[in-house]
């Protein structure tokens, strides 16, 4: 039997081939699906521009220097209500990040300290934490920022509850923070010898704080090289040096010192008139999100850091109690670093979640992104469709961020398999 | 030598002894208590804080639920009750009793409540034959109906609305059917373009013919008369089942071979899961004027349907895509091997098997969607949560806070707990492997 190369006749091409040959039917698929989304891009497109022109609007952003002439509560730049709807905006994105960052720390803080406790041999603390995650998880989030928000106004004393020589409410924490129903007032850091603040055209970043980041981030690296030098030690000869009195005096020395320098105190919250004064005010609408989400988002957390303590193999504990490590080092060395590739990821979902649940801030009064740009600015410019658009962009700017964040993270992280 | 033996011990048991109960503290409730509450330090601390936070929220509630009151038509008249009796306030429950049907209901017209009650009940048999097995398969056939038939009790209207769009997916169906022997891809062209064109073209004229023929139909009621739990059932409902295919296909788009396929799924979950469910809802009410031809306009509840949708679809989208991965790479071999075509190979092997293992993921989907009906606030429908804040600003029970609270959220808890149970029970079900 004679098998020669060229053995099937060239094929001519036959119209059919485009859908029943599977090597053109994706190609006359695709086709097909192109033409379809570029004829439904063009309707809602002409049917866009043929509605503006109908309602005499244009399509454009200059509304953001317009003078916005409304007022935000809590402003973390300064802002005044002659300033403009970009400036707003800026206003309530800042708003949006504060809170996302703080009800990310709660909801972490929450969810890692329920979830361990839920595996925990003690029955009635496994059990609390059980109710705490189902009640919580099955219970929408609005419900839950409406419910702290009414625990605020309705259910904490008035200031002048603090009133008085035997006063119906008092301060807590050792009299720095006072918990009323017109939100919760904290001590403010303060330096003496302030170094001012750099001006950056309207922003007005605290050269104090930039100060003390700096001085931190170098302890941190001084640490590493000492702890590097110790591996090193190590390595060459076997014993490590001691380096928790270095590691201490390194991270904590130059902070203490910088803060003394600049004259670091806190001013402390004082009743004085109908309200209190000095210190940071976080406001009811601020305490409510930070803790609706915070617990909420906990509920889920912990979850997630109890299905990946469960993912690791008892195996692994076993073979590493085989080795003679005790339960500590069992739990710092073998378990963690397997179980944090488990947790991680759905953690960092969780923190998307909470930017964008941040957007309920409506519900209380919050004003972050959604209430300046997206509510206030749109109401009073008419301009729906310029500030919905750039208002998304933002969110999904922020999403994307996050998200490219977990995939360096999961692919750094990945298992190396050969 | 036994002689010997027998002198030199001097004392032999030649019965057993009766056995003895065990120490106090290694049985019973002691050994228990010292095994699960207290063994350790650390735990004896946990066992003691969380008695305390028990204890708090018990001293705390239960005295405020002692003095429940269910008969009242005010909060003041709550308030008249508690001081006769020398109380102080505890939980006026007189506020669910009086506003019960509005929290239900919404501003539904009280004499046609049977309707949605009606659906509801009716729901039971459409979804037995999806949920549990031993419900007779038959019943497929009603929960197929289920839809339309609900849409008829919950709006009313002429029956021909309804009729006509489902005799759409009829037409679909018997043009599979029919065009069968041409082809396949000829018969799953027409089953789509068929009750399109029916839909587009024939639908209207007809429904209005028919109406005029036989005016069958019940009293219409407009959209916004909807309101309370009624509404997040009817987006919830509607938002799930419809999220599960659409999920399903934008899955199965974002895995595909086809480039451009591919990137307009990548970019449309990346873009639905990068926004923030209450932008896309502000979309339906205030820009969708804007996309679709001048003069047209339709029902928020059914523009709230859609956005919901395609959320959840996202989301959905993703979870099933990790069901996917999960699939030994050997399932998919084995479908080629077979000689079965992609959809069949979908449809028999891989989707039974990647569903399966997404279960809970879709189920938490389905919860979190159940859940997000509640932000249906912000653009003016009248969810449980809309009226717990009219019911709040009408006179008689201004300052109500809690009861509405518990309320909502024990329904809410009931539905989503039930969720989540199933979907337990559904992985129990569908367990194959041996462990």
């Amino acid at each position: 039997m004679a098998v020669t190369e060229s053995g099937a006749p060239p094929e001519s091409f036959r119209l059919s081939m485009l859908l029943y040959d599977t090597r053109y039917r994706s190609y006359t698929i695709q086709i097909f699906a192109l033409m379809m989304l570029m004829l439904g891009a063009a309707w809602l497109i002409d049917n866009t521009v043929r509605n503006l022109a109908a309602l005499g609007k244009d399509f454009s952003f200059a509304f953001l220097w317009n003078v916005a002439g409304y007022d935000i509560s809590q402003r973390p730049i300064e802002y005044d209500s002659t300033m403009t709807h970009g400036r707003a905006a800026v206003v309530g994105f800042l708003n949006t990040m504060i809170l996302a960052v703080m009800a990310c720390a709660l909801a972490t803080v929450v969810g890692v300290i329920a979830g361990v406790l839920r595996l925990s041999n003690n029955w009635m603390v496994a059990r609390l934490m059980t109710v705490y995650v189902e009640v919580f998880r099955n219970i929408p989030t609005l419900l839950w920022i409406l419910v702290f928000g009414a625990i605020m106004t309705e259910a904490m004393p008035a200031p002048n509850a603090f009133r008085g020589d035997d006063p119906a409410a008092s301060m807590v924490f050792f009299d720095s923070v006072a918990i009323t129903n017109r939100g919760v007032y904290v001590p403010l850091p303060e330096f003496t010898r302030s170094l001012g603040a750099l001006d950056l055209g309207g922003v007005r970043p605290s050269l104090d704080a930039i100060a003390f980041v700096i001085v931190v981030a170098l302890s941190i690296w001084a640490n590493k090289l000492v702890i590097a030098h110790a591996t090193r030690v190590q390595n060459a000869t076997g014993v490590r040096p001691k380096t928790w009195w270095k590691s201490l005096l390194i991270l904590l020395g130059p902070a203490i010192l910088l803060l003394w320098a600049l004259g670091f105190h806190l001013t402390y919250p004082e009743l004085r008139g109908f309200n209190f004064q000095g210190g940071i005010h976080m406001r009811n609408s601020l305490i409510a999100m930070w803790l609706g989400l915070g617990i909420y988002t906990g509920a889920f957390i912990a979850e997630n850091v109890r299905s990946g303590i469960l993912a690791i193999s008892r195996g692994q504990t076993e073979a590493a109690f085989a080795l003679g490590m005790q339960p500590g080092k069992t739990m710092r060395l073998v378990i963690l670093p397997q179980a944090m590739r488990v947790v991680i990821p759905p953690l960092i979902s969780q923190y998307l979640n909470i930017t964008k649940n941040t957007s309920l801030g409506l519900a209380v009064g919050y004003m972050d992104l959604r209430s300046t740009l997206g509510g206030i600015t749109i109401n009073q410019t008419g301009r729906e469709l310029e500030g919905m658009m750039l208002m998304m962009l933002i969110y999904l700017l922020i999403s994307l961020t996050i998200s490219g964040a977990m995939n360096v993270y999961n692919s750094r992280m990945k298992l190396k398999e050969r | 030598m036994s002689d010997l033996h027998a002198h030199t011990v001097a004392y032999v048991r030649e019965s057993m002894i009766p056995e003895q109960v065990a120490p106090v503290t290694e049985r019973g409730a002691v050994k228990w208590m010292r095994e699960n509450l207290f063994n350790g330090w650390l735990s004896t601390i946990l066992t003691v804080l969380s008695l305390l936070v028990v204890f708090w929220i018990v001293a705390d509630l239960g005295p405020w639920l002692m003095r429940s009151v269910w008969d009242a038509g005010s909060l003041s008249e709550c308030r008249r009750i508690w001081a006769e009796a020398g109380q102080p306030a505890g939980a006026c429950w007189g506020v669910i009793n009086d506003r019960l049907h509005q929290l239900l209901f919404g501003f539904y017209p009280p004499h046609l409540y049977w309707r949605p009650v009606l659906a509801l009940v009716l729901m039971i048999p459409a979804l037995g034959p999806i949920l549990y097995p031993w419900v007779p398969r038959k019943l497929i056939w009603f929960s197929a109906v289920y839809p339309f038939l609900a849409y008829f009790l919950l709006w009313g209207g002429s029956i021909w609305l309804p009729v006509t769009a489902a005799m759409g997916f009829v037409a679909g169906g018997a043009a599979l059917v029919l065009l069968r022997p041409l082809g396949t891809l000829p018969a799953t062209i027409a089953a789509f373009v068929v009750p399109v064109i029916w839909w587009i073209v024939a639908a209207g004229p007809f429904a209005a013919v028919m109406t005029q023929i036989l005016p069958i139909g019940i009293e219409f009621v407009r959209s916004d008369r909807f309101g309370g739990f009624l509404i997040s059932l009817v987006i919830g409902v509607s938002g799930i089942s419809l999220s599960l295919p659409l999920g399903i296909l934008l899955a199965l788009g974002r895995q595909s071979d086809m480039v451009l396929i591919k990137s307009v799924c990548v970019i449309f979950i990346e873009f639905i899961r990068g926004v923030p469910l209450i932008t896309l809802l502000f979309t339906a009410s205030l820009l969708l004027n804007y996309f679709l031809p001048p003069g047209t306009s339709f029902d928020l509840i059914l523009r709230v349907i859609i956005m919901v949708t395609l959320f959840a679809a996202a989301y959905m989208a993703e979870v099933i895509r990790g069901g996917l991965a999960a699939l030994p790479r050997g399932q998919y071999e084995a479908a080629d091997a077979l000689g079965l075509d992609y959809w069949k190979a979908q449809r028999l092997i891989i989707m039974p098997q990647a569903l399966k293992i997404a279960i809970p993921g879709i189920v938490n989907t389905f919860i979190g969607l159940f859940k997000d009906t509640t932000l249906v606030v912000f653009i003016g429908l009248l969810d449980p949560i809309g009226l717990s804040n009219a019911i709040r600003a009408s006179s008689d029970w201004q300052g109500i806070y809690w009861e509405l609270f518990i309320f909502i959220g024990a329904v809410f808890f009931v539905f989503c707990f039930g969720m989540s149970r199933y979907s337990m029970y559904l992985e129990r079900r569908l367990r194959t492997d041996h462990r």
